[in-house]
C-alpha cells in the first residue's frame, strides 16, 4: 500500500500538537460551565482564565482584551461588523471602511454584506504582483476623509501566497487620525514574530486551528477602548460582546496550542522556511516553465507557505493526480459545490484567470519532514506531464 | 482500468460507479459543474446542476469508497450545449441538448481529460449495453430494460468514444438498479429521477428561451395561420414553438372540423406559425445531416429502424448515406415504412439494427405525406 500521506495544506488546517490533545482531552472528562457559581463552574472558569491569560501572553495583549471565538471567521465578522455599527452609531459620518482586495473571504464576504445591507462605502486597496497592498494608495484613502472611515481591516499575512503586509505602518498611519484598525492573523499567529501591543492594531483574530490547536476555538483580541456591537446575543459571556457557553475543552487546547505555537516560532520559521525553499527550488528545478507566486523566497513571506504556478495545466487536475499519489495541496478556494474558483488573490495581484488556475499552494507545518519534500518533488514532474496533456478547460 | 465515473448525483449514476468499482478497476468519482451560478439555471434538486446533487455524488462516492472531485466544465458546457439550444430554438428547429451533452461534453471533454490525466475510461449510469464484434469494435446496443433503454441519446458516440465507454447498468432493469443502491447503502436510493432539460427550470422552455435569447430572438410577435394562410392568432416569439405541439397554441376561433390543431411549420424570418390537422403532420422521408457512425458507416440501403426522440416509438426505416466525403457533410436519407408524427428539424434521428446502434444523423428536413 501507499506509504503515509504527504500533508501539505496545513494552511487549510494543521494536525494537533500533542500537548493541545493532552489539555483538551484531559478538559473533555471534566464537568464545568464556566458561568456556573459552584465549585464545578470555579474549576471550569478557573481553566477559562488560566487559558486566557496564556494566550494573552503569548501575543503580548491584556488577558482582558481576548474575546473567545468559535474561530477566525466569527473573529473576523465580530471586528468587522461590531465595529462599523459601533462607530457609526457614535457618528454617522462613518461610513467607510478600506480593506485591501487580498483579504480572505471571512473579511471580504462580511465587507460586501456591509456594504450592500448596511450602506457601507467599502474600498478595497490594490496590490502589487507580489500581493503586497499599496500602501500609498492607502495612505491617501486614508487622508481623503479620514473622519469617514468606522474601521480599517488588513491582513496579517496572506493565506494563499503568504505575503506579509504592512499592518504596523497602516496602524500607524490611522492612530493619527483615531480610526480603528483590524487584522486578520489567522496564517501568521507561530509563523512569524505577532505582538498584538506592539503592532499597533486594535483587533486581531486568529485561530486555534491553524497553529496546532483544535477546529471550533478563536479569539478576537480587541483593545477595551474599541467598543463593538454584539453579533450573538444570549449570556453575554465575553465582555457582552459574545455570548454562548465558553467551550472550555477546546479553549483550553486552542491556549496550549497558541503558547507552544509562539514558543517555538522562531525555531520553526528557521526549520520550516529551510524545507519550503528546498521544496521551491526543487520543483522548480523539476518542472520546467514553473515559478513562485507571491513574494521571492526570504522576502517578507510567510516561512511555510510556497504557491507555484505551473502554466498550462489546470491547478485541480494536478491536485488530484497528486492526491493520487498520496500529496496532499491545495488550489485556491472552491465554491460550496467543490468547484474549483480561480483565486480572487492571484487576479488581484495581475494575473489572467488562466494563469490564476494553474497554481497550487504547498503549505508546510510541524510535522513537516525532508522525505515529504522529496515525496512531492518525485510525484510532480509525472503529474504536471499529464496535466499540460490535458491542458487548460475552457 | 483506471475508470472515471461521471456522478451526477443520481441513483444510476451512483449504482454505475459502485459497479465499476467492484468490476476492479481504479475508479474515481467526478461530479460535472455544467452551471455557471447553480441558482441561476434552477433549484431544487430535479437537475444535474445543483450544490444538493453535488454532494449526493459527494457522499454516494462516500459510501462506495472511491475518491470524489468537481470538475468545471462550465464554460464548454455553456458554449457547446446550451448556447446551440438557444441558437436552434431561435432558428425554428428541436434540439436535444441531452445528445449535444454527451456527444460535445461528457464523452468529449470528459473523456479527452480523463485519457490525458491517465484514465483509460469513463463509466456513466446510462442504460445500455456494449458488446465487441468478431472484428473487435465495440458494438452499443439497447439495454435490457426497454422501457428505460437510453441507447437513444449515445447514438452521437463514435467508435473511438465507445471504446473508452463503460455502461455498467445496460444489464439490470430499473427497479433492480434501485434496490441495488438501497442495499449498499446509497442514500440517493429512492431519488426521483431527472426527466426535464437540466439547465431549463420548471421544464419551462419557452419562459427560459424569452429570458435567455432576449434580444437575440428572432421575432417577438407573429401571426399564428392555418394552411391557406388564413390568421388565427398570434404567437409571442417563433421560438417558444415546437412541431407537433398542441397545447398553448391559444387559438381565437376552432377548426371548422371541431378537431385540435397542430403546429405544422414554423419560420422564423417570417415570424409565421403555421398549424393544420394531425394528419398533415405525417412525415414518411427525413434527410439527416451530421451523421455520427458507431462503427462502420452503412453501405448501399441498409433495412432498419430509426427511432426520432428519447424514449419514442421505433420506426421502420429504409437509410441509405447519399453523399459520403467528410463527416460533416455527408447526408443521409431515411424512408420512413410506417409515418411518423410531429418530427422537427433539428431533432436526432438514431439508426439501429435490430437492438445495434448503427449511428445517428441532425434531421434537417422531413418529408410530409402527400395528402389527395
Amino acid at each position: 500500500m501507499n506509504p503515509r500521506t504527504v500533508y501539505l495544506d496545513h494552511a487549510a488546517t494543521t494536525p494537533m500538537a500533542p500537548a493541545a490533545i493532552e489539555a483538551m482531552t484531559a478538559e473533555l472528562a471534566l464537568v464545568g460551565n464556566a458561568s456556573s457559581l459552584h465549585a464545578s463552574g470555579r474549576r471550569a472558569r478557573r481553566v477559562l482564565e488560566e487559558s486566557r491569560e496564556r494566550i494573552a501572553a503569548a501575543l503580548g495583549s491584556r488577558p482582558g482584551e481576548v474575546v473567545f471565538t468559535s474561530g477566525g471567521t466569527e473573529a473576523d465578522n465580530l471586528a468587522l461588523k461590531g465595529a462599523f455599527w459601533a462607530r457609526r452609531a457614535q457618528d454617522p459620518a462613518r461610513t467607510r471602511i478600506l480593506s485591501t482586495t487580498v483579504e480572505h473571504h471571512a473579511v471580504l464576504d462580511p465587507l460586501h454584506w456591509l456594504a450592500n445591507t448596511e450602506g457601507a462605502d467599502i474600498e478595497l486597496v490594490g496590490c502589487d504582483a507580489t500581493g503586497r497592498l499599496d500602501l500609498a494608495a492607502m495612505k491617501a484613502a486614508i487622508e481623503r476623509d479620514p473622519a469617514s472611515v468606522a474601521v480599517i481591516s488588513v491582513m496579517w499575512a496572506n493565506n494563499e501566497v503568504g505575503t506579509l503586509q504592512p499592518v504596523s505602518e497602516i496602524a500607524a498611519i490611522a492612530a493619527e487620525h483615531g480610526i480603528p484598525v483590524h487584522t486578520d492573523a489567522v496564517q501568521a499567529v507561530g509563523a512569524v514574530p505577532v505582538d498584538f501591543a506592539t503592532s499597533g492594531v486594535d483587533a486581531l483574530s486568529l485561530t486555534g486551528h491553524k497553529l496546532g490547536g483544535p477546529v471550533g476555538a478563536g479569539a478576537l483580541v480587541v483593545r477595551r477602548e474599541l467598543e463593538l456591537t454584539a453579533l450573538v446575543h444570549g449570556g453575554g459571556q465575553e465582555r457582552d460582546v459574545r455570548s454562548g457557553t465558553h467551550a472550555t475543552a477546546a479553549i483550553v487546547g486552542f491556549a496550549a496550542a497558541v503558547e507552544l505555537a509562539v514558543k517555538e516560532q522562531e525555531a520553526y520559521a528557521i526549520r520550516v522556511g529551510e524545507l519550503r525553499d528546498r521544496l521551491v527550488e526543487q520543483v522548480l528545478a523539476t518542472v520546467p516553465d514553473t515559478h513562485l507566486n507571491g513574494p521571492p523566497l526570504g522576502h517578507d513571506r510567510l516561512p511555510n507557505n510556497a504557491q507555484i504556478a505551473f502554466p498550462g495545466c489546470e491547478g485541480d487536475s494536478l491536485l488530484m493526480l497528486l492526491d493520487a499519489a498520496g500529496v496532499e495541496c491545495s488550489t485556491g478556494a472552491a465554491c460550496s459545490a467543490g468547484v474549483p474558483q480561480a483565486s480572487h488573490v492571484l487576479l488581484a495581484m495581475g494575473q489572467t484567470d488562466e494563469q490564476a488556475r494553474s497554481s497550487l499552494r504547498f503549505s508546510l507545518g510541524h510535522t513537516t519532514t525532508p522525505e515529504d519534500v522529496d515525496r512531492l518533488v518525485a510525484a510532480i514532474g509525472p503529474a504536471v506531464e499529464r496535466g499540460r496533456a490535458a491542458g487548460l478547460q475552457r | 482500468m483506471r475508470v472515471v465515473a461521471a456522478m451526477s448525483g443520481g441513483v444510476d449514476s451512483a449504482v454505475a460507479a459502485a459497479r465499476a468499482k467492484e468490476a476492479g478497476h481504479d475508479v474515481t468519482g467526478v461530479h460535472l459543474a455544467l452551471s455557471r451560478n447553480p441558482a441561476s439555471y434552477r433549484s431544487g434538486a430535479r437537475g444535474c446542476c445543483t450544490i444538493e446533487d453535488s454532494n449526493d455524488a459527494r457522499r454516494a462516492a462516500d459510501v462506495i469508497g472511491i475518491p470524489f472531485y468537481v470538475w468545471d466544465l462550465s464554460d464548454r458546457f455553456h458554449e457547446d450545449v446550451v448556447e446551440d439550444f438557444m441558437s436552434e430554438y431561435a432558428e425554428g428547429r428541436t434540439p436535444n441538448p441531452c445528445l449535444r451533452c454527451n456527444e460535445k461534453i461528457k464523452f468529449a471533454a470528459v473523456l479527452d481529460r480523463a485519457l490525458a490525466l491517465g484514465f483509460d475510461a469513463v463509466a456513466t449510469g446510462h442504460y445500455a449495453t456494449l458488446r465487441e464484434d468478431a472484428d473487435g469494435l465495440v458494438e452499443l446496443h439497447r439495454a435490457v430494460d426497454g422501457g428505460k433503454d437510453q441507447s437513444y441519446v449515445l447514438g452521437v458516440l463514435d467508435q473511438d468514444q465507445l471504446r473508452h465507454s463503460l455502461f455498467p447498468l445496460g444489464d439490470t432493469p430499473k427497479p433492480l438498479v434501485r434496490e441495488e443502491a438501497a442495499r449498499r447503502g446509497l442514500l440517493v436510493a429512492d431519488k426521483p429521477d431527472s426527466h426535464d432539460i437540466c439547465f431549463v427550470a420548471d421544464g419551462d422552455n419557452a419562459g427560459w428561451l424569452r429570458e435567455k435569447l432576449g434580444d437575440r430572438a428572432p421575432n417577438q410577435s407573429g401571426p399564428i395561420v392555418d394552411e391557406s394562410g388564413d390568421v388565427l392568432g398570434e404567437h409571442q416569439g417563433t421560438y417558444a414553438y415546437t412541431i407537433g405541439q398542441r397545447k398553448g397554441l391559444r387559438l381565437g376561433k376552432p377548426a371548422p372540423d371541431g378537431k385540435p390543431r397542430f403546429v405544422l411549420d414554423i419560420e422564423p424570418v417570417s415570424a409565421t406559425v403555421t398549424v393544420g390537422p394531425r394528419e398533415h403532420l405525417a412525415v414518411d422521408g427525413l434527410s439527416g445531416i451530421r451523421p455520427r457512425w458507431a462503427g462502420r458507416a452503412p453501405e448501399g440501403m441498409l433495412e432498419g429502424t430509426v427511432q426520432l426522440r428519447a424514449h419514442g416509438d421505433e420506426h421502420r426505416a429504409r437509410v441509405s448515406v447519399v453523399s459520403t466525403g467528410s463527416t460533416t457533410d455527408a447526408e443521409v436519407e431515411i424512408e420512413l415504412l410506417d409515418p411518423a408524427y410531429g418530427i422537427a428539424p433539428g431533432q436526432a434521428a438514431v439508426i439501429y439494427d435490430g437492438t445495434r446502434v448503427v449511428g445517428s444523423v441532425t434531421i434537417s428536413a422531413t418529408r410530409r405525406v402527400v395528402h389527395a
